[in-house]
């Protein structure tokens, strides 16, 4: 199948630089290969949403990103992962220190049942040493507000994060990935499991956050990615079809497999 | 009509009986081949019931002139004379056997809760599949070798061994302690929980080792993407489920009060009221097994020793019995 | 919002702490593994070590001589702990697989749920109160025997094999059953002959497992069967079996000649509860 790479990742780049640049990304499962030679450059303090039918690898990509897919028994990752210069998949590269500097939201909420709410948004800092209380206040505070969920819980922050509904667990989960400092924030579908409400202040956030972070966003809904990103990485059977700026793919697809995808095709 | 005037409050009798105790819903089979059969199945089921029931009777009627002879001194009482002297009547009492069953199943715990929680993570979270059938089995066999074996090995080789090589030590090392003080013997209290601690490991470990495998992924992986080593993933694993592993020490305490042959052949048998680790001892169990069968004369020894049973029953269906509510509870929630 | 470089600096620190402890504490689960799996070998090697060199043909069929008599053998013993085993079976197998059944098929009331509660504390009733049980209802009237010990002991059996049999009942899948229900087959034809055959390799294991447990009683027996050094004639009559033995050759003032005994007949006790597990084992494992 013929690659063709749009080239109008060069124009869009001048603005942005790269964060993080993927370099011949291989990844299998068992004896599955699932990510075939991804080479792709993320552009900084964006939102890059990757799309595709299921199954094409989306969602192995991203927690390529962030070392969690060599968790998974039987996996295995060959190429290189290059953040702020450093390839995060060298030998003498701990993978612990790596996804520190990488937030990860996940399909459904996973707030931590037996935690306060406010010990859910701090575990992060608990973890790793900051002892200072005062320090730990103002970090959770200013989290939540970034979130949108600090007026909502300010008054409730040492009850349970079960008595929150969907959308505002997302929410937790989102101040508590920014909570230990990353500058990279990867999205795996976040908004699947909530209702159209939530999804909509969800969405909203992530549009704010992009001033700060470096977003990758995994979606099935490609309205939202249409809503929400700046650029786009159409995959298909664990391959990069097309990336570039979100207005020109969805207006102008060059690649069929890209214009068969965005006309609902196959899904 | 005489029928009449009987018929109309056995009628209303029963549907009061039928209302209380919903007995239709027990029996929704309309098919008279299913109903004998599920009529059959269940009586079949009630026999537990029918054996707890009658365990409780038997041993009551047993115990019986124990019980009206002695009243509540036994229970409190620290003298164990089954022959009379003289114009003295026969005494018998509890507290020393309560205490010996008490400590003997608390330091059993002290020592097997740490290292079967090691056990537990070292399987779940720290080794592979393989690795964790392999050695899971080897616990388990730990399980299934009798407890009159330990016993034997206890005689013969742990007892040398401790008295030896751990005893002195640790009289040495802990000599301000009351419980470490004294002559030492080799079948003393300390051996008994020592041995007694071995049996109930594998329990306890299993329990948990269960209960941490089955705390969802999703909240592993939620704190491995904030940067969390293993160790502190596995800190998560234990807060997230601890109230299954207190029903995992639940169940190891009911196991290590019931527990008889192995003890009685290494702590020594002597009737005492205990301070001191390294002296003999006698727990609930281990009388029953030592003395019943000396125990035809006088009639108030074998009822003793039967209301020494009962003492023994109750408690351990007590503690079993909140095991089993805490166990519930957890997996209750944990399913929602 | 990005975190002040102070505190970046804090986090840094930290981890080397952190990352040493991680070490530490998995070392420590590991150690805590080999230490409680230290006295499963010592108490294997001890058995085949002292009561290995015990066994021989004469040893194993001859009958028990008086204590401190040199000679003879623990034939009787054998012979009990077989007939025991059966006799228990007999007993408890059928009670725990029909309660079984019933806690499995038949569920949704609070009888079900209660007799469930009864049998999981039940199970791990102290032993020797069993014993009492079997002395107080079998003893009592008909006198030391064979018939006591099974009794007693089947009331530590009947518990575990009715939960078993609920698991592995439960297993059977739904489909199976509707199948045969859309057959036109009545609903107890369906549990005996249809789900009770899928279910018939968990039950049988389920029983093995429990007669492995059983075989090694040593409290009920004692308050039972009494003990006896002569062959089994009747079901009636005082016995003995391979636990009780080893318990009352341990207690033997005479340590040169029964003490070897008690290791021999540990020998043969432990092999017979070794091959049944590793049988269960086997019949077990998961096809990879």
């Amino acid at each position: 199948m013929e690659e063709l790479k749009i080239m109008t990742l060069e124009e869009s780049m001048e603005k942005r630089k790269p964060k993080i640049k993927i370099e011949n990304l291989n990844a299998w499962f068992g004896n599955s290969h699932i990510l075939k030679n991804i080479s792709l450059e993320i552009p900084e303090k964006s939102i890059t949403a990757i799309i595709g039918p299921s199954g094409c690898g989306k969602t192995t990509l991203l927690r390529c990103l962030n070392r969690m897919h060599e968790l998974t028994p039987n996996a295995k990752v060959s190429g290189k992962v290059i953040i702020d210069g450093e390839n995060i998949y060298d030998n003498n590269v701990d993978p612990v220190l790596i996804r520190r500097k990488i937030g990860m939201v996940f399909q459904r909420p996973i707030p931590f049942p037996t935690m306060s709410i406010y010990d859910n948004v701090a575990i992060g800092l608990k973890l790793n040493g900051v002892k200072d209380h005062k320090t730990i206040n103002t970090i959770v505070k200013k989290c939540l507000e970034l979130s949108h969920l600090w007026n909502e819980v300010k008054n409730r922050l040492n009850e349970s994060p079960l008595t929150l509904s969907g959308g505002q667990q997302q929410r937790l989960c989102i101040a508590r990935a920014l909570a230990v400092g990353p500058e990279i924030l990867l999205m795996d579908e976040p908004t699947s499991a909530l209702d159209p409400l939530a999804t909509v202040k969800i969405e909203k956030l992530i549009r704010e956050l992009k001033k700060d972070y470096t977003i990758v966003i995994v979606t099935h809904n490609m309205q939202q990615a249409l809503r929400v990103s700046d650029y786009v990485a159409f995959l298909y059977l664990g391959e990069l079809i097309e990336f570039g700026e979100s207005k020109e793919i969805f207006s102008n697809p060059k690649h069929p497999l890209t214009k068969n995808y965005l006309h609902g095709k196959f899904s | 009509m005489k029928w009449r005037k009987i018929e109309y409050p056995l009628k209303t009798f029963f549907v009061k009986f039928n209302n209380i105790f919903n007995l239709k819903s027990l029996f929704k089979e309309k098919n008279k081949g299913d109903l004998t059969f599920e009529l059959v199945c269940a009586a079949i089921a009630s026999s537990i019931l029918i054996i707890l029931a009658l365990m409780f009777i038997m041993i009551i009627k047993e115990a019986w002139l124990s019980i009206t002879t002695y009243g509540i001194e036994f229970i409190f009482g620290t003298e164990w004379i089954p022959y009379s002297l003289g114009n003295e009547k026969p005494v018998f009492s509890a507290l020393p056997l309560i205490w010996g069953t008490l400590v003997t199943s608390t330091i059993a715990l002290l020592i097997s809760v740490p290292i079967s929680l090691g056990v537990a993570l070292a399987l779940s979270e720290f080794s592979g599949k393989r690795f964790n059938y392999v050695v899971s089995a080897l616990v388990e066999l730990l399980a299934a070798i009798p407890s009159v074996v330990y016993g034997l090995w206890g005689i013969f080789i742990l007892i040398p061994f401790l008295k030896s090589h751990v005893y002195p030590f640790l009289q040495q090392v802990f000599y301000f302690l009351p419980f470490f003080q004294g002559r030492i013997h080799g079948p003393s209290v300390m051996t008994g929980s020592i041995v007694l601690s071995i049996m109930i490991l594998p329990t306890i470990a299993a329990v948990m080792r269960d209960v941490f495998s089955s705390v969802p992924k999703s909240q592993r992986e939620a704190i491995i993407s904030l940067g969390a080593t293993r160790w502190e993933t596995a800190k998560l694993v234990i807060q997230y489920s601890k109230i299954g592993v207190i029903g995992a020490i639940m169940l190891g305490l009911g196991r290590a009060v019931g527990e008889t042959m192995a003890i009685t052949m290494v702590i020594g048998n002597s009737f005492n009221l205990f301070t001191s680790l390294f002296e003999p001892g006698y727990t609930l169990s281990s009388i029953i097994a030592n003395e019943f069968t000396e125990a035809s004369s006088p009639p108030e020894y074998l009822s003793a020793l039967m209301e020494i049973g009962l003492i023994l029953l109750i408690l351990a269906l007590v503690i079993n019995s909140i095991a089993q509510v805490v166990v519930r509870y957890y997996s209750k929630r944990v399913s929602r | 919002m990005l975190i002040a470089d102070s505190i970046k600096e804090r986090m840094n620190r930290e981890y080397k702490v952190r990352k040493l402890k991680s070490k530490v504490m998995i070392t420590c689960s590991f150690l805590a593994l080999i230490l409680a799996l230290i006295p499963l070998f010592s108490v294997l090697i001890e058995v085949i070590l002292r009561g290995a060199p015990v066994i021989s043909i004469s040893f194993l069929v001859k009958r028990i001589p008086p204590m401190g008599q040199p000679g003879g053998g623990i034939g009787p013993a054998i012979q009990g702990t077989l007939i025991i085993i059966a006799l228990t079976s007999l007993i408890g197998v059928p009670i725990g697989v029909f309660s079984g059944i019933y806690l499995a098929e038949y569920d949704d009331n609070w009888f079900a749920s209660m007799i469930r509660f009864i049998s999981d504390v039940m199970t791990n009733i102290p032993s020797i109160v069993a014993g009492i049980f079997g002395w107080a209802t079998i003893v009592l009237t008909i006198g030391w025997s064979v018939i006591a010990g099974a009794v007693a002991l089947a009331i530590l059996m009947i518990p575990v094999i009715t939960r078993t049999t609920e698991e592995i009942i439960r297993m059977v899948p739904d489909e199976i059953r509707e199948a045969a229900l859309a057959l036109g087959l009545p609903k107890w034809k369906v549990t005996l002959n249809i789900v009770l055959n899928n279910a018939k390799k968990g039950i049988a294991t389920g029983v093995l497992l429990a007669l492995a447990r059983i075989a090694g009683e040593t409290a009920p027996l004692l308050l039972t069967i009494l003990g006896s050094r002569f062959w089994i004639r009747s079901l009636t009559e005082p016995a003995t079996a391979l636990p009780l033995i080893i318990f009352n050759f341990s207690q033997s003032p005479y340590s040169s000649v029964d003490w070897p005994r008690a290791w021999g007949a540990t020998f043969v006790l432990i092999l017979m509860v070794l091959v049944i597990n590793i049988i269960v084992r086997y019949l077990t494992r998961e096809k990879y």
